[in-house]
């Protein structure tokens, strides 16, 4: 039996209010700001299940490319990460044209960081004949079309090899340099990627980070 | 019988339910046809919900799986054919009604005040639906739920910093994959669709709170006491309007008289969804895209890629824009303007019967250029569709900036006090 006395001074509490308001705060932003925290900390596990799984990371590994099939000219297309990486071997006529029109690229210095820095010079590669790009336009991730031999001369006037995209029309000459007034904004991108031997390439990592 | 009603109303309110927001509803008397979309949209919600349920039952979310399964479906299961053309056809059929309803808000002002809200739902339905219609055409992996996907996805990367890894996370892979594919699942068949059931129920809810709007704009619940017995209404109205307001001789109860009327609207939305559903499923490529006939391949583009026509006024908005971050902010700006309709027109009277000429002239404009757009986004680039669409962006914002500016000294004409007989 609890003995309780009642004071007649003190008003009856009865109106459900607190007593004591600064403790009563405290004691809601303290509750508020824990609660919170478990709240962010149970969103971890949910937002980091979206992100690429170790099967996925693994896939996305370098790889390894033999070069020395490749025919003057000729375009080869390798998987890195499932998407396509083309190695197209220029020869010196193509390389002769990447001149002609600079006057009509957005980025003709490859000012914007879409190359590793080895592949930051005219060619936009390491040697000169391969050229390697990620076959992804710039614009919205559409493959753009290898047109060649003269073919590309419908889409830009004196300009014979380049890519074009069919999604949305953007251009891009053999050194993946994007073209004036197409919707693609950058200049295509150079993987990562180094030289073995003569024969031998990989895609993936550079000679710097190995 | 009485008594089991009664038993149960004891427990769970059953008939206070069904009467306030059916047997009893004030819904005004001069609904036209622009009223049954709302109630057709509804009905094709349950078509997708069933039809979903059932094709999950042999869809595989996988890859590998998930073009053969379809395949399975439309060759070997039974009926498996009508189920998906069911599906597939009631997307762009939702698509339609709930144009046709938004329109609706427009012209008669329904987003006016007190209706804000009511219309701020219902963008977000629209919204969900754009995203549970978007993750959806994935499903079936075809070259066109591919680089689809691919395009949408990619749209993320446009945004500064965080946009590459981004658009990474969305993928869960660094290109569009099967971690993709079955997150887009997941949330198709669960998440989205919830989300789509609960806003409808607020929808609902905010509509019946603040009442039904009608062609003529005018208020049929009247301050309490305003009326004289003579000019309310004679039915029997649910005392949660009657406790509030006046309800005036300007209404119907929504069951039967909405409900039929509704009927006969459904029966006629039947007969076109059957027809097309049986006789054009692809709808010349325009449903179901024939580039998405062929199994999804990361090395191959499609000759052209768009999205299902629904999207395609958005698109063209998207393409209309030279660089790419502004093209992206066009896209969203276009749908956020949508959202703030409410605020853009600062005119009291709602419906265009009573409204200027140029305020009807604006809207029509605007709904030709939103057509138009729809073309332009959904036909191959050509030099002169890239000045058209960019008119024709100019002009979509520019049906709210003109709505701001004239609607606020707006020349309107009287607006009867209840609705003509």
């Amino acid at each position: 039996m609890s003995n309780v006395s009642v004071d007649a001074n003190e008003p009856a509490h009865n109106d459900n209010q607190p007593k004591n308001n600064n403790r009563r705060r405290f004691l809601t932003v303290a509750t508020s700001v824990v609660g919170g925290v478990g709240v962010v900390g149970a969103a971890v596990p949910f937002i980091a299940s979206w992100n690429p799984s170790a099967k996925a990371k693994a896939a996305g590994a370098d790889v390894e490319v033999d070069i020395s099939g490749i025919e003057p000219g000729q375009l080869i297309r390798v998987m890195w990460r499932s998407k396509p990486v083309w190695i197209v071997r220029r020869t010196p006529e193509i390389l002769e044209e990447l001149k002609q029109h600079e006057d009509n690229l957005k980025d003709p210095n490859s000012e914007a960081e879409q190359q590793p820095a080895f592949a930051k010079n005219y060619y936009r590669s390491e040697k000169e004949e391969y050229l390697v790009l990620v076959g992804i336009c710039t614009h919205l991730g559409c493959s753009p079309t290898h047109l060649k031999n003269g073919a590309f001369e419908e889409i830009v006037e004196g300009v014979p090899d380049g890519f074009f995209c069919p999604c949305h029309g953007s251009k891009f000459d053999m050194a993946g340099r994007v073209f004036q007034n197409v919707p693609a904004p950058l200049n295509l991108v150079v993987p990562p990627y180094q030289y073995v031997d003569d024969t031998t390439m990989i895609i993936g990592s550079t000679a710097e980070e190995a | 019988m009485n008594g089991f009603l009664n038993w149960i109303e004891q427990r769970i309110p059953m008939m206070r339910v069904a009467n306030m927001h059916a047997l009893q509803y004030p819904a005004p008397r001069n609904m036209n046809f622009w009223y049954v979309f709302g109630f057709l949209a509804t009905i094709v919600l349950v078509n997708q919900i069933i039809t979903g349920v059932w094709l999950t039952m042999s869809y595989e979310p996988s890859a590998d799986g998930a073009f053969r399964s379809v395949e399975f479906i439309m060759r070997e299961v039974d009926y498996g054919w009508l189920l998906r053309y069911m599906h597939s056809t009631g997307a762009s059929a939702f698509f339609i009604v709930v144009y046709l309803h938004m329109f609706r808000g427009m012209i008669y002002g329904s987003y006016q005040k007190p209706r804000e809200l009511l219309w701020i739902f219902g963008m977000f339905i629209y919204l969900a639906l754009m995203a549970e219609a978007f993750m959806g055409y994935v499903l079936p992996w075809g070259q066109m739920s591919y680089w689809g996907a691919q395009v949408i996805v990619s749209l993320f990367g446009a945004i500064p910093v965080i946009g590459p890894d981004l658009v990474i996370w969305i993928q869960g892979d660094y290109v569009i994959s099967g971690a993709t594919l079955n997150r887009f699942f997941a949330l198709h068949v669960i998440a989205l669709p919830l989300v789509i059931v609960i806003l409808v129920f607020l929808h609902i809810i905010a509509l019946h709170e603040v009442g039904s709007n009608n062609p003529d704009g005018v208020a049929i619940k009247h301050k309490k006491g305003s009326l004289p017995e003579s000019e309310k209404t004679p039915y029997k109205i649910h005392e949660y309007y009657t406790d509030k307001y006046d309800i005036a001789d300007d209404v119907v109860p929504f069951f039967p008289h909405i409900v039929l009327k509704d009927l006969v609207a459904f029966c006629v939305f039947l007969a076109a969804f059957t027809y097309v559903m049986f006789f054009a499923p692809e709808m010349g490529g325009k449903f179901l895209e024939h580039p998405n006939f062929e199994i999804a391949d990361p090395l191959k583009t499609p000759e052209h890629i768009f999205p299902v026509w629904y999207f395609t006024p958005f698109y063209a908005i998207l393409k209309a824009v030279p660089d790419k971050l502004f093209g992206v902010l066009a896209m969203f700006a276009a749908i956020g303007f949508l959202f703030a309709l409410p605020w853009w027109d600062r005119s009291n009277v709602r419906s265009w019967r009573y409204r200027s000429g140029l305020h009807k002239v604006n809207l029509i404009v605007f709904a030709i250029v939103f057509i138009f757009l729809g073309y332009l986004g959904g036909t191959p680039q050509e030099a002169w569709k890239l000045i058209a669409s960019q008119i024709a962006t100019i002009m979509y914002f520019g049906f709210f900036i003109a709505l701001f500016l004239y609607s606020k000294n707006e020349k309107t004409k009287p607006v009867p006090e209840r609705i003509p007989k």
